[in-house]
């Protein structure tokens, strides 16, 4: 059964259409990640569903229930700001239980809640303190527990891990996961970092524009991006970009990239032939490009090429290495003990079946 | 363009104007220990100027005076400056234009205030006149002419000139709440009264502090108003300490007992500026250990 249903939603303000005509239908227990990059439109959807924003035309369903004219207190969601939006001059205990203080519910009930979200974070230690002494990501643990604490229909999360530290970033989004699997919640989760949309969702949406451009798994989001857009904006490094023309080529069909010395001829899987002759833009993970001894599979047959390296970035788990085929540039993930230099010719590995094709003049995914 | 040497910048200002500052604070202050009259005179009388003025009933009227009014103006302006800034606050359109009506009245010269002002509540041809005019003939406000109620015709004054004030500055408070507390109450289910009072005002109370301490040594200072809407009458019933320390010093001749009376003025406003200043230092070692 659908949790959260929004349908047909629009927002304008004055000239500049900020969502147009957004359709999503999200079930009960879901972990949605809207995804895009600032500007969007994606923290304006939710403030939405939150009912902080009043959308120009449509409607937002919670729990089958339409909630267009209900105030945020009536709409049973908690939601965590990614400045934290801790009161502060309550203490931490003041700050998770305001809810249920504006709510009227009894002491005793309450202390209850207090004692159950904080055992759950961690944060017993805290729950004296002011929001001032506290570290960040104690803050953001605060400011989970104030969600949790009302077990709502809906949790929405707005950025919640932006402000914090690169390291602490990856431990809490860990946590949030964990969190979501042990209480089966429906969580609507807005982000601009594509990997915390990868690692965390159940299903992501990616928008752009004012539109979602894709509403599916992480995995048919990352192996079959719906256009353009999705496929360079999933993933990092992103997934190359390159115009190819198809040519038949027995019973299979050949993409052909660059032209004179420069051409690169890539066959493609067979499914594919059926757009013989068409332009297309070719597009192909960097993963999809090794070095020259892996495969990809053990009845696999890699195929090779050559090709000048441009520039090596070294991570330590793997190197991403530029180079340029057939006239385009192009990323590829190589193991760190290959090492290249810079003006080098390597030979290639490459992995086609899980080339994607997409029209040039539509930017959409025809193969 | 050469830049000034920073010493003629910095230092030259700085010195002539604490200079000014320090030099007559400390002539005042050995003045008062003298038996000045009409010229400075050397000499040392100990305390005999403090004791002689701390006597005086003129000086406990206007000691009385000044903890009525300057505890009226301050917490009444506060007051109608937070409705005025909350009221600002509601993303009302036209709000620079009422914001500038509001301020306006700080740009007026406190003389400027209290003659008008004089004028407005002189029953004979102010607002009494003109509502006895429309009708009313029984219409009384004669509080400029009624001993009791006097010092509050400085009050009312005193807060149409300085509530814009307090309210550009809670104004501004109120503007620097961040947007998410106050979406996160609202989600939490508190009304907009809850808001204000649980959410909003808590975080603003250091700039309430502040707006405080500022009109409380307004109020002390406060002469020029006095001096232009009641001269400190009718009787003594408006004397305030500025207006005693200008008596003694220059109608009656008393550079000593003038000197002693304005020193008290400093000791009042240290005060009020001393504990302020403690607290803002408290306030600055816990943010730094924060």
């Amino acid at each position: 059964m659908a949790a959260l249903v929004i349908r047909d939603v629009n927002k304008r303000f004055g000239p500049v259409d900020v969502l147009q005509g957004i359709n999503l239908e999200i079930g009960s227990g879901e972990f949605t990640v809207l995804v895009g990059p600032s500007g969007c439109g994606k923290s304006t959807l939710l403030n939405i569903i939150a009912g902080l924003e009043k959308q120009t035309s449509g409607s937002v369903e919670i729990d089958g229930r339409a909630v267009n004219d209900v105030p945020p207190r009536d709409r049973d969601i908690a939601m965590v700001f990614q400045s934290y939006a801790l009161y502060p001059s309550m203490t931490v205990r003041q700050n998770i239980t305001f809810g249920m203080e504006c709510r009227n519910v009894p002491r005793a009930e309450r202390d209850a809640a207090v004692a159950r979200v904080s055992h759950l974070l961690q944060i017993e230690p805290l729950l004296n303190r002011k929001p001032g002494q506290l570290s960040g990501g104690q803050r953001q643990r605060v400011a989970m527990g104030r969600a949790l604490v009302r077990d709502p229909k809906l949790f929405l999360f707005d950025e919640p891990l932006s402000n914090l530290d690169a390291k602490l970033r990856v431990e809490m989004r860990m946590e949030i996961k964990q969190l979501h699997q042990r209480i089966h919640s429906t969580m609507v989760y807005v982000t601009h970092d594509q990997i915390e949309a990868m690692t965390m969702a159940t299903r992501i949406a990616v928008m752009h524009h004012g539109l979602v451009q894709q509403f599916a798994d992480p995995e048919t989001v990352y192996n079959r991006p719906a256009n353009l857009f999705v496929a360079r904006f999933m993933g990092a490094p992103p997934m190359n970009t390159l115009p190819a023309r198809l040519v038949a080529a027995g019973s299979g069909v050949n993409a052909v990239v660059g032209t004179g010395d420069e051409q690169v001829v890539l066959p493609l899987p067979p499914e594919m032939a059926g757009f013989a002759g068409r332009e297309v833009i070719l597009g192909l993970r960097p993963e999809c490009i090794a070095e020259e001894r892996r495969r990809f599979g053990e009845d696999v047959e890699p195929l090779m090429v050559e090709a000048p390296v441009v520039m090596t970035e070294p991570t330590g788990a793997e190197t991403v290495v530029l180079l340029v085929l057939g006239g385009e540039r192009v990323l590829g993930r190589l193991s760190p003990d290959v090492r290249l230099r810079p003006g080098e010719r390597g030979r290639f590995s490459l992995d086609m079946r899980r080339a994607c094709l997409f029209d040039p003049k539509t930017e959409t995914l025809i193969g | 363009m050469r830049r000034l040497p920073e010493v003629l910048v910095i230092w030259v200002p700085l010195l002539l104007s604490a200079g000014h500052v320090v030099v007559f604070t400390a002539w005042t202050t050995w003045m008062s220990f003298t038996p000045s009259t009409l010229m400075p005179a050397s000499g040392w009388v100990g305390l005999r100027n403090y004791t002689s003025v701390l006597a005086t009933r003129n000086w406990k009227i206007a000691f009385d005076n000044l903890l009525l009014f300057g505890a009226g103006f301050v917490v009444l302006t506060t007051l109608v400056g937070l409705i005025l800034a909350i009221l600002l606050d509601q993303r009302i359109r036209g709000e620079n234009v009422l914001r500038s009506i509001f301020l306006y009245p700080m740009a007026v010269s406190f003389v400027v205030t209290g003659t008008v002002w004089s004028w407005l509540l002189n029953p004979g041809i102010g607002i009494q006149k003109l509502m006895n005019d429309l009708g009313w003939t029984t219409f009384r406000f004669d509080w400029l002419i009624d001993r009791d109620m006097a010092i509050w015709t400085i009050v009312l004054a005193a807060i149409w000139q300085a509530s814009g004030f307090a309210m550009a500055l809670l104004l501004a408070g109120l503007r620097s709440v961040e947007g998410d507390l106050i979406k996160a109450a609202q989600i939490d289910g508190a009304g907009p009264a809850r808001i204000y009072l649980r959410v909003i005002l808590p975080a603003l109370w250091p700039i309430v502090i502040s707006v405080l301490v500022i009109l409380l040594q307004f109020a002390i200072k406060t002469f020029d108003l006095v001096r232009a809407l009641t001269g400190g009458g009718p009787g003594l019933a408006t004397q305030l300490p500025a207006l005693v320390v200008y008596d003694f010093m220059f109608q009656r001749g008393q550079i000593g007992r003038g000197s002693a009376a304005a020193v008290l003025m400093l000791l009042t406003l240290l005060g009020v500026l001393l504990p302020y200043a403690a607290w803002k230092y408290v306030q600055r070692r816990r943010a730094a250990n924060a």
